[in-house]
């Protein structure tokens, strides 16, 4: 799988870095960053988790 | 039993997730998604805002595009009301008198807004709850030169931050002496207060409506202070009642909101999520009915899981309520429960520059976070408050073991 966000979408909200901080991560300067694209299937429900608690829509899932 | 027909009553957020849930799980049976509104489901939060300003169109709302349902294999009766529920029978009766039996029930109504007591409907006097209602207020707005806004709760105050965008005079009227006090406290309230005050909101607080005058339309409304607010429209922003008449004399225990337990499950084989259920919370303590996005989600998402497998031993649902607010240029987010009298401590930035994190204290536990402007504090915040943190493990950033 292959993990887009939309950064014109993204508000901060940080779910997503709840959900999986293996894969997402908010820096101290305040931006969000994909930490892998392409993360291991192993992971693939907590990042369905951030895709479906995003706010705004912003994760896709390309497979 | 074998689950072959799952009902979501309520296109909702709550009920849409709950959807996605069961065919995530696997869950192949039939899966009827009903909903009142004639609009596939959509997300609320923009409404107020992007909506209201103009800048989205209601295809922008949607949660999914209409081929998007495809791959969920819906029954999907939009337009529709439930009007019943027969739980001995497990049949949910339409208003339409159409029948849909079930072996699992999703609830997932939501809540309506609350209007003025003894006031009656007319032109010009509108509330904001629905796309439908977003979209009127938005053709109303462009014609109206002054709208009076009656309670300024976090809905009351982003139609205002709207409002005041699209270069439309307010008056925002509030009961409680300083806005939003019970739920961010009195100094973050007036924080926020002074925010619209900046730009251009005329905010009386302390007093409440005693009429909304005008015949055919409005013309404005009477304060209980004896002044007189003159406006082309009033929008009521005081709160929201949950959807559960239909279910009255359906044996589930209603005492505003749908009573459940930890899995969501308010009578053998019917769950309840989001606004319109109350769902004891390990964190929260109790059963609170919580009106925020990320509830509606992990409640549709834990209804859905919990439908499936049935009652386990041991289901528990802790959740941290979290909730955002766009007004001007400014993002508020907050976590955690507040109490008015909980000591409030800026840990970073400052109230003057209106960008900062507090948090609130209770005892020797942090109880809540609120921040300004500063989305990455709330990752941090989050996960303390997750694991009640102590005060002092809040202050130096260390979770608590």
């Amino acid at each position: 799988m292959k993990v887009i966000v939309d950064m014109g979408l993204c508000d901060l909200h940080g779910l997503c870095v709840e959900a999986a901080p293996e894969v997402f991560e908010i820096g101290h300067d305040g931006v969000l960053r994909v930490l892998t694209e392409t993360p291991q299937e192993d992971l693939r429900a907590k990042v369905d988790k951030a895709v479906r608690e995003c706010p705004t829509g912003a994760i896709t899932i390309h497979e | 039993m074998t689950v072959r027909r799952i009902t979501v009553v309520g296109a909702s957020l709550a009920g849409l997730r709950a959807a996605e849930t069961l065919r995530d799980r696997g869950f192949d049976g039939a899966l009827t998604l009903i909903g009142d509104e004639p609009h596939r489901p959509y997300d609320r939060p923009p409404l107020s805002k992007q909506v209201l300003q103009g800048t989205w169109e209601p295809e922008q709302t949607f949660f999914r595009r209409k081929d998007g349902y495809d791959p969920l294999g819906l029954d999907m009766r939009l337009g529709v009301r439930a009007a019943s529920v027969d739980l001995r029978a497990r049949r949910v009766t339409l208003a339409d008198d159409t029948h849909i039996d079930y072996d699992r029930l999703i609830i997932a109504t939501g809540a309506r807004v609350r209007t003025l007591p003894g006031i009656a409907p007319r032109p010009g006097l509108l509330t904001l709850r629905s796309l439908d209602d977003a979209l009127a207020l938005r053709e109303a707005l462009t014609r109206a030169t002054r709208v009076a806004i009656v309670g300024a709760g976090f809905i009351g105050l982003e139609v205002a931050a709207s409002c005041r965008a699209r270069g439309v005079a307010v008056t925002a009227i509030e009961s409680l002496p300083v806005p939003l006090a019970p739920i961010v406290g009195p100094t973050l309230g007036g924080l926020i207060a002074a925010m619209h005050r900046d730009h251009g909101v005329d905010l009386r607080t302390g007093v409440t409506v005693a009429d909304v005058y005008g015949g055919s339309r409005v013309e404005g409304v009477a304060l209980s202070d004896g002044s007189r607010v003159d406006a082309d429209l009033v929008v009521v922003g005081i709160g929201v009642v949950p959807n559960t008449e239909w279910l009255d004399g359906s044996g589930l225990t209603l005492d505003d909101g749908i009573v459940c337990d930890a899995s969501c499950e308010a009578a053998p084989g019917v769950y309840a999520a989001g606004d319109v259920a109350r769902v004891a919370n390990a964190w929260y303590g109790g059963s609170p009915r919580i009106e925020h996005w990320t509830n509606a989600v992990e409640q549709g998402v834990h209804a859905a899981k919990n439908a499936l497998t049935g009652a386990q031993p041991g289901t528990s649902f802790s959740s941290v309520p979290y909730f955002w607010s766009d007004q001007y240029d400014r993002k508020i987010q907050f976590i955690g429960r507040a109490r008015p009298h909980d000591e409030v401590v800026v840990v970073d930035g400052t109230l003057a520059e209106r960008r900062l994190t507090a948090l609130f204290r209770r005892g020797d536990r942090v109880v809540a976070c609120l921040a300004v402007n500063q989305p990455q504090a709330l990752i941090k915040y989050r996960r303390l408050l997750a694991g009640h943190a102590s005060w002092d493990a809040a202050l130096s950033g260390v979770a608590s073991q």
